[in-house]
């Protein structure tokens, strides 16, 4: 394993990106951090700038007007970074995928590495993938 | 000091209080704003014109989709909006179900926004706090609905779900657990000298300015302007119980937080009461509604954050509305900042923009702009920043005597 | 309340239409609008809720909602009609200041012109979004095409 994903690994800076989700997501995100499911333990925290992070979650349809939002924070994330798309929005568009705001799905914007479906998915799910995807890394 | 400062980094600029992720610019002078302007559309998803093109059933859905903290409050104001087209009367158990559902909503709208504010001040304990007793009642969203937000309970002349027996102790329990809870926030808030310091006389909105914007909910109430919806134009089972209007006149922060606060104990009556009058009964939860006939109809709720509006056209034919309108609290709400902001320094806007509740998820994207050099000179962090240590300061001064102080630490 | 809609605004009122005792519908003529408006709003003390656009067949619906919440919730629309040649109103913004962003939106997405308002700026959609595209519009697929 390279140094650099082995130095990811250890402790996860996420970044969290909304772009036009219904913000149940967001709530969801936040809720990780709150007592009960309390995230910090394992080292995972939640940052201020995208030029800190490791990891971007990634909220909603991301919309026409977002785009180039969404571009630039991917780009300003240090590589490797892993991109997670949250909820049915940012995977594939869910109930608005045929509106006329819609620019994404988000994999259509930024190269994507983790889908968690749902709508929200529920705080366990969000680790659970997470967890998931770490194990796979090689 | 600096342990305090470093809890604040995981909560980071990024704020779920959204409905759009919305971006203010500040014109200041010197530490004084001059003007604000509001830039919104970043989460604007075309949902008036999906409506159009769904079924009278799944709109129900879309518009549970508007926003995550007020999940039932479009439903709510929707289902009313086409009750009101076809003259529906709903049956007698499902009012209850609603009110029900709509309260719990409240409550955990409110404690969310409690927190919030905390993290603004630099409270970050009653952030923690209020999030975790607010776990509570997605608990019992989660047991009645089967989901912890966006809970699909609303239906055209009903409801979708029963409330069982057998759950309503359980309810009640959890619900009396949170109310003691909420009560010592209460206490710890309304007599917190570092508070009244920091939110006594900020942000002031007079009943002139509720009228000319059109303001609803806590922050009309909190103004002295008593309306509300449950109470002038009431449906569901708010005419059925008995519970009371909560204003305040001096139209502050520190009012609006009051009035939010107190209003979780009258949703906490309202639920009691309904669980009380079902319990042991039996009825039909909703009424099947075969056609919708050809007309216009409005429809309101009360949503924690103020007065939803949904208006609907039908004409009789097509299987879905053939115009939807729908207006949330927040779109009235918001632009009261410029009656509030104007003239109040850099670090109370904060807390100001954040005392409306305003429903947008990227607060983060407050820039203040320097009006002659068109410069960002502070970002939204910078702003909690200052907010946080212009608490630091007064704690420093009165701090001792203060009784949240001496719980958090 | 009928009757009060009745004497304040007389002959203005070119049909009344109740839907139910709480939900009535007034049509005006479009060069009454400001008068009656500030006859509500001011005289009549209502308060403010939005207003709703609509494309009709053959011309445009306004309609603003004003609710009477001390009077039994009553909520009075005011309904007014526009040519489909020239989509154009007065803005009503120097008596109501919170009404400027709902007739910027309307503006954006339905293109209907508020003469006087000074802000007419794109605030939903993109600054680049395409000139005369209007979303709302009937002719305008969901997706946003036409
Ligand atoms: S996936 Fe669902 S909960 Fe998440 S942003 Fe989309 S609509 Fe909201």
């Amino acid at each position: 394993m390279n140094l650099k994903l082995k130095a990811l690994k250890k402790s996860l800076w996420v970044y969290h990106v909304s772009a036009g989700s219904c913000n149940n997501c967001d709530i969801e995100i936040l809720d990780l951090l709150t007592p009960r499911f309390d995230v910090e333990r394992f080292g995972i925290v939640l940052v201020g700038s995208p030029r800190h992070a490791d990891v971007l979650l990634c909220t909603g349809i991301v919309n026409k007007k977002c785009v180039e939002r969404v571009k630039e924070v991917y780009e300003q994330t240090p590589k490797p970074c892993v991109v997670v798309a949250i909820g049915a929005c940012a995977c594939s568009g869910g109930i608005f995928r045929d509106g006329y705001q819609m620019a994404g799905p988000l994999n259509k914007i930024i190269p994507v590495d983790v889908y968690i479906p749902g709508c929200p998915p529920k705080p366990e799910a969000i680790i659970a993938g997470i967890v998931k995807f770490l194990k796979e890394i090689k | 000091m600096e342990e305090l400062k470093k809890v604040i980094v995981p909560i980071g600029p990024y704020h779920p209080l959204l409905e759009e992720p919305e971006y203010f610019q500040l014109f200041c002078d010197g530490e004084e704003v001059v003007d604000v302007e509001w830039i919104a559309g970043y989460n604007h998803r075309g949902i008036e014109k999906l409506a159009e093109s769904k079924h009278w059933d799944q709109v129900t859905f879309l518009v549970e989709r508007i926003c995550g903290i007020c999940s039932t409050s479009h439903p709510f104001a929707y289902c009313n909006a086409v009750e009101d087209l076809a003259q529906i009367e709903i049956p007698e158990r499902a009012k209850y179900i609603r009110s029900i559902i709509g309260e719990l909503e409240r409550l955990h709208s409110h404690l969310l926004w409690i927190g919030l504010a905390g993290h603004f001040l630099g409270y970050n304990t009653v952030f923690m706090w209020a999030w975790k007793y607010r776990e509570g009642i997605l608990d019992m969203f989660e047991m009645i609905t089967g989901n912890r937000n966006h809970y699909a309970m609303f239906r055209i002349g009903g409801v979708r779900r029963n409330i069982e027996d057998e759950d309503i102790p359980i309810l009640k329990k959890t619900l009396s657990e949170v109310e003691g809870k909420i009560k010592m926030l209460t206490e710890a808030v309304i007599d917190d000298p570092v508070l009244s310091a920091r939110l006594k006389g900020v942000g002031i909105l007079n009943k002139e300015d509720i009228k000319n914007y059109g303001a609803v909910g806590p922050i009309a109430r909190a103004s002295g302007v008593d309306i509300d919806v449950r109470k002038d134009d009431p449906y569901a089972a708010y005419n059925l119980v008995d519970w009371k209007m909560i204003t305040t006149n001096n139209g502050d922060v520190f009012d609006k937080a009051v009035v939010r606060l107190l209003e979780c104990f009258e949703s906490i009556k309202i639920i009691n009461q309904s669980l009380d009058r079902i319990k042991g009964t039996k009825g039909e939860i909703w009424k099947e509604v075969r056609e919708i006939p050809k007309g216009e109809g409005i429809g309101r709720h009360e949503a924690p954050r103020g007065e939803v509006f949904h208006y609907i056209r039908s004409d009789g034919r097509a299987s879905s509305p053939i115009r939807h309108k729908i207006r949330a609290p927040s779109y009235v709400n918001i632009p009261t900042f410029k009656a509030s902001c104007i003239g109040e320094t850099i670090s109370d806007v904060c807390i100001i923009l954040a005392g409306v509740d305003p429903c947008y998820c990227c607060t983060e994207r407050i820039a203040v702009y320097d009006k002659e050099k068109k410069k960002k000179v502070y970002s939204f962090e910078d702003l909690v920043k200052k907010s946080i240590e212009k608490t630091e300061k007064i704690k420093k001064e009165i701090g001792k005597e203060s009784k949240l102080w001496k719980k958090l630490f | 309340m009928i009757e009060k809609l009745r004497e304040k605004l007389g002959e203005k009122i070119k049909e009344i239409n109740i839907s139910n005792k709480k939900r009535i519908y007034i049509t005006i003529d479009s060069k009454d609008l400001k008068d009656v408006i500030k006859t509500i709003f001011y005289e009549m003390g209502a308060r403010y809720q939005i207003v709703t656009g609509i494309e009709n067949f053959n011309n445009f619906e306004l309609l603003y909602h004003f609710s009477f919440d001390k009077e039994d919730g009553i909520i009075v629309s005011v309904k007014t009609f526009i040519e489909k040649e020239r989509p154009e109103i007065e803005s009503l913004i120097d008596i109501i200041p919170g009404i400027s962003y709902i007739e910027r939106e309307i503006w954006e997405l339905l293109g209907i012109n508020f003469i006087g308002h000074t802000n007419l700026k794109h605030f939903l959609l993109r600054e680049d979004w395409q000139e005369g595209l209007y979303p709302l519009r009937k002719g305008v697929k969901k997706d946003g095409r036409t």
